[in-house]
């Protein structure tokens, strides 16, 4: 059992995913700490800026061409979900939500991809990816819907580009791909108009990517050689399990295997993971197909509110990525860099506020849906058996009114 | 062993515990199966007790957990599989229904899969959508899968070492909802397990109208039973535990018994388990009937985002009309 203090090890009998070596190892400790030499990264812990180097090298480029605006956007985003993100939990604790699954810890990885596509780009998501959809412009009130259990979506994909949040484990990768044979099949990669080329974007976690969904996307994709780029939320868990029970090679690496490239990112580096996923996309927008992006971070919190993590992991492993924060370290770079100052930081702070006033406000006067309405929308065209279901559940209701029922 | 006070919860444990007690064989598989015990915490301890190589945590992804159960069954072992929540079995539905429901017959009975798919399957939970579903008749369809489901801790603790024991493949359907209810198990081989897998169970007598039910829907059809007694109707309450195949002799049974049938279960009505119930009821005991068999389920809808699912799933109101209705007749 899990305790306050315990090591950060894990010993597993029969070796492990050491992510710096990229291989299996000989049994010994089991490090998830440490993304390895390959994994692109622009801030240290405090965020200090790093020098260019191999790895990094390619994505440089896009990160000297960030204003220092583009800086404190990032930042305002980073707050603004990790509020949306607390509201929710808060929300579940008070009873107002049925299960609200965190993104504390993710939100560099999101955000960084988010803020990377482009209005006519394509989000597909798992069910935790509230700051992508944040990034897409959804409003955060329409993701608490199913969530409070009024419905199961809750918002018109079409309207910001960003798909319904998808429950079971790797169903939407197969979709984004799908949807990306459409976006060629439309002639909408490789015009060079900016405003046409589109790319499109699928998110699941490293559990997910042992899925044959999952497996069978990126068949496809690099097949089809599609304007999609995958991106995997490597949180180390995926409820109970460790990653080394989902694979033995890191997900980055098994791009290749498919035909197409790999990169691994600092996940809680919002610079490094908005020029990854900026290259990624324009590769697919100008026609030269998928990328795997695997986004190295911590899901910091429980896998959702129902879930209880002292079961399995140790507070240690923990406390080490607290450190890693990504908030933290935009601030740090920031404050160093001064491109914000304290009116900044307080001005955000008090945005978040207003913002978790909203959403608490909108999930409250939330109305419960009128009962027939579960009838609607079943089928597009008439259907004579959900029709009569629907009238005899009226007239049912109605014969209870006025007897006390 | 004397009797013990037992959740459902807990009979499924201990069942499960019992059964790899008494085979080496028998090895438990599944997401978050082992340190965690399963999000419902059925596995609990097991895999401390029994280690990991019989209580393996599977990789995310359920066509692999069935494919390689098929395996290992193939190699003399008997896998019992947890698919998490029902509505995550259907990436594992190619492999039960065109392989594990079809290699016996293939073989020509050379090869069996003695493998259990644990399902924990209906709602009333209060959950998001896919964790609510009940799909039994996707697998009762399928001709060579056993499919039952338990109602109470004792059928839990027997019914699970049933399954396992069985040579057949058993899609064994766990009422999640009815997890944490308590009641006195008998834990004593020799007077435990008083029916077969395959046998349905007469919960309660009564003269009136007969209930035809299942799963998590029993307890409902119980409280139904109370209310209706308070009124003088006497209600006749016919467990079915196995839906393929169905106890036909105790079905027949209840129906002449009053003449009067209601089926109930929580899924959707359309070719559902009560269909088939009905159908049978009306071409063997057509004489004995004094009422068309009638059904209550859920409607014909997906299930619905939980805000509606008290509307959704039978409740005692819904059970109690069509009583009414059947004894207008
Ligand atoms: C097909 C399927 N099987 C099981 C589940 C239950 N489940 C929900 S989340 C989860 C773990 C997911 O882990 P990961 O893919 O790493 O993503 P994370 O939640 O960590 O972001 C599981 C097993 C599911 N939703 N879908």
């Amino acid at each position: 059992m899990a305790r306050e203090g315990d090591a950060v090890t894990d010993v597993h009998p029969e070796g492990v995913v050491r992510h710096h070596e990229n291989v299996v190892t000989p049994p010994g400790e089991h490090d998830i700490t440490d993304g390895g030499p390959d994994m692109v990264q622009f801030l240290d812990a405090e965020g200090n800026r790093l020098a260019t180097n191999e790895t990094n090298a390619p994505y440089a480029a896009i990160v000297e061409a960030l204003t220092p605006e583009d800086g404190r956007a990032m930042y305002r985003d980073l707050v603004l979900v990790r509020r949306v993100d607390a509201e929710g939990h808060a929300l579940q604790r008070q009873g107002e939500l049925g299960l609200w699954p965190s993104l504390l810890g993710q939100e560099a990885a999101q955000v960084g991809a988010g803020r990377a596509m482009r209005k006519q780009d394509y989000a597909f998501p798992g069910y935790r990816e509230h700051g992508v959809a944040w990034c897409k412009g959804v409003p955060p009130e329409n993701l608490l819907g199913m969530f409070r259990g009024v419905n199961n979506g809750g918002w018109d994909s079409n309207e910001n580009n960003f798909h319904l949040y998808t429950i079971v484990i790797g169903n939407q990768m197969l979709h984004a791909t799908g949807y990306a044979m459409g976006v060629q099949r439309d002639g909408a990669v490789g015009t060079g108009d900016e405003s046409r080329d589109t790319a499109v974007m699928a998110f699941t976690g490293d559990g997910g990517t042992a899925q044959g969904d999952y497996n069978e996307a990126l068949v496809f994709a690099g097949v089809a050689n599609a304007p999609v780029v995958f991106f995997v939320q490597n949180n180390q868990w995926a409820i109970s399990e460790p990653n080394y029970k989902q694979f033995r090679i890191p997900p980055y690496l098994r791009a290749r295997g498919f035909g197409f490239p790999g990169v691994r990112v600092d996940g809680n580096d919002v610079l490094a993971t908005y020029a990854v996923a900026k290259v990624a996309l324009d590769a697919a927008r100008s026609g030269q197909g998928p990328t795997l992006i695997e986004a190295f971070t911590y899901r910091m919190g429980a896998h959702t509110t129902s879930d209880d993590p002292t079961k399995y992991r140790v507070a240690a492993e923990v406390d080490i990525w607290r450190e890693k924060d990504p908030i933290k370290r935009m601030r740090g770079f920031l404050e160093t860099k001064g491109y914000a100052d304290q009116e900044f930081f307080d001005g955000v702070d008090a945005e978040a506020d207003e913002l978790a006033a909203r959403i608490r406000k909108a999930c409250q006067e939330m109305p419960d849906p009128e009962l027939p309405t579960m009838f609607d929308d079943i089928y597009v065209d008439e259907h004579p058996v959900v029709a009569a279901e629907k009238a005899e559940f009226v007239s049912y209701h109605a014969s209870f009114e006025g007897a006390g029922h | 062993m004397a009797a013990q006070k037992l959740t459902l919860a807990k009979g499924l444990n201990s069942g499960l515990r019992a059964a790899m007690e008494a085979d080496p064989k028998v090895v438990l598989m599944g997401e978050d199966v082992g340190k965690l015990g399963g999000v419902f915490r059925i596995t609990e301890g097991l895999q401390k007790d029994f280690g990991e190589d019989r209580v393996i945590d599977t990789p995310l992804a359920e066509s692999g957990i069935v494919g390689t159960a098929i395996g290992l069954c193939l190699r003399g072992y008997r896998p019992v599989v947890e698919i998490q929540f029902d509505g995550f079995v259907y990436p594992a539905f190619d492999q039960i229904i065109s392989q594990v429901a079809k290699m016996h017959a293939r073989s020509l009975g050379a090869l069996r899969l003695p493998m259990v798919i644990r399902i924990p399957y209906g709602g009333g939970i209060g959950a998001v959508e896919h964790h609510s579903e009940s799909n039994e008749a996707y697998f009762a369809h399928t001709a060579g899968l056993r499919v039952v489901t338990c109602a109470d801790p004792a059928d839990a603790y027997w019914m699970m070492q049933q399954a396992i024991a069985s040579d057949d493949p058993v899609v064994f359907y766990e009422p999640k909802r009815r997890y944490h209810e308590r009641a006195e198990v008998d834990l004593d081989e020799t007077v435990g397990a008083p029916l077969g897998l395959h046998q349905a169970a007469v919960r309660r007598e009564g003269t009136d109208v007969t209930l035809v039910t299942y799963g998590p829907m029993v307890k409902t059809c119980l409280q139904a039973a109370e209310a209706a007694a308070a009124e003088g109707i006497s209600l006749h309450v016919l467990d079915l535990r196995s839906l393929s195949p169905l106890d036909t002799g105790a079905i027949a049974e209840a129906a002449k018994r009053t003449g009067r049938i209601v089926v109930v279960h929580e899924a959707s009505t359309f070719l559902a388990m009560g269909s088939e119930v009905a159908s049978f009821i009306q071409q063997e005991c057509f004489y004995h009937l004094e009422a068309p068999v009638l059904r209550v389920g859920g409607y014909n809808i997906p299930y619905p985002p939980s805000r509606f699912e008290e509307e959704f799933l039978p409740n005692l109101d819904r059970v109690l009309d069509a009583v009414d209705k059947s004894l207008a007749y």
